[in-house]
């Protein structure tokens, strides 16, 4: 299988609730939780693509988006 | 298909709490049956009351919302007319166990091929804080200020004990196991039984100084291992995850199947 490349981390600000559950368990440290208490991408470079946020959120309100 | 076309986006966001961990149970529900490439037009959902019975308001199968702890008997119904249709019970543990209970065991004892998953999260949530069957000794709760001394029941057993075919019990941290196990629930012609252990910040978590929603998954990390590991024998207080039963047994819909076919022999 081709190595995936990544296109963005979409999220849906208006279904995150900020409960940190993606940010603590991101094995490379990628996201954080922003001043609205919202969760962004701060270091998408190191994404892995492993979608563990993606299949940890309770909201549904981030994916993975790839090329 | 994404996962957005098994949600019913007018409803979200959810109510359920921040990290709440019935939505990660949702998320996981949704990708398992990706997986499996069953038709919506083929699930049934079939809830009682409680936090985790709202799922079915959000997930866009065919859906019952029907009454506290009657869930099993609401899917017996439905299976038994339209046996050709997967249909999947999520219960909230106070929904399964206690008023319940007694549907719980006997759907387990036909063996009726449909699959209950149970959210637990050791507390009544929708209802502020109450204790359940599934909470144990010494844990505090609303209406155990001074901890509960009722002694919990461990599922997997008593499912196994009371007749069902498949049961296995995962977390909401282990995300993978969890959608892998729920697809095997789903295609296993039997009663099947899925416990998810499931966070409830607000009360299970705030009452006995659990911490937060990341607190509580890591402690399922920590807490938990492989059906059967070393780390078990070495530390039996461990909950052991996986599959703890998968047999095929007369399934209770065909058998009643049989009894028409022999009631009706010879009626023209
Ligand atoms: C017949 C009946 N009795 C009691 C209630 C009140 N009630 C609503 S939800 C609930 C328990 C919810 O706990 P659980 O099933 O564990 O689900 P959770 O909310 O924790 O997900 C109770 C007792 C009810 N709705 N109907
Ligand atoms: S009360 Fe508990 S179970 Fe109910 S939504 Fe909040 S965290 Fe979830």
């Amino acid at each position: 299988m081709a190595k995936q490349k990544l296109k963005e981390h979409r999220i849906n600000r208006e279904w995150c609730k900020g409960c940190e559950i993606c940010v603590e368990f991101c094995p490379k440290n990628v996201l954080a939780i922003d001043k609205q208490g919202k969760v962004v991408a701060l270091r998408p470079e190191d994404c892995i693509i492993c979608k563990m946020c993606e299949q940890r959120c309770p909201d549904l309100a981030i994916e993975i988006i790839t090329e | 298909m994404a996962v957005k076309d098994f949600i019913r986006e007018r409803f979200f966001p959810h109510l359920w709490c921040p990290g709440c961990g019935h939505g990660i149970v949702m998320n996981n529900m949704i990708r398992a049956i990706e997986k499996l490439g069953v038709s919506k037009n083929d699930i049934v959902m079939v809830s009682g009351i409680g936090c985790s019975s709202r799922i079915t308001g959000y997930l866009d199968f065919h859906t019952l919302h029907t009454i506290h702890g009657r869930a099993l008997a609401f899917a017996t119904g439905v299976k038994m007319s339209r046996p050709e249709l997967n249909v999947i019970i999520p219960m909230g543990d106070g929904d399964a166990l206690s008023i319940g209970g007694n549907h719980f065991i006997h759907a387990a004892r036909r063996n009726i091929d449909i699959t209950a998953i149970v959210m637990n999260n050791r507390i009544y949530g929708m209802t502020g804080g109450q204790y359940s069957p599934l909470s144990g000794f010494g844990i505090n709760a609303t209406t155990a200020p001074y901890t509960s001394i009722d002694n919990d029941f461990d599922v997997v057993k008593l499912s196994i004990a009371a007749g069902a075919s498949f049961v296995a019990r995962t977390t909401t941290y282990h995300v993978k196991q969890m959608a892998d196990i729920i697809a095997q629930a789903i295609l296993h012609k039997g009663f099947s039984v899925v416990e998810i252990m499931s966070q409830c910040p607000t009360y299970f978590g705030r009452k006995n100084k659990q911490g937060n929603a990341v607190e509580m998954i890591n402690s399922y990390r920590i807490n938990t291992t492989p059906k059967g590991s070393k780390a078990k024998k070495e530390n039996p207080s461990l909950i052991e995850r996986g599959i703890f039963i998968q047999e095929e047994r007369a399934e209770y819909c065909k058998e009643y199947d049989k009894i028409i076919q022999r009631a009706t022999k010879g009626n023209k």
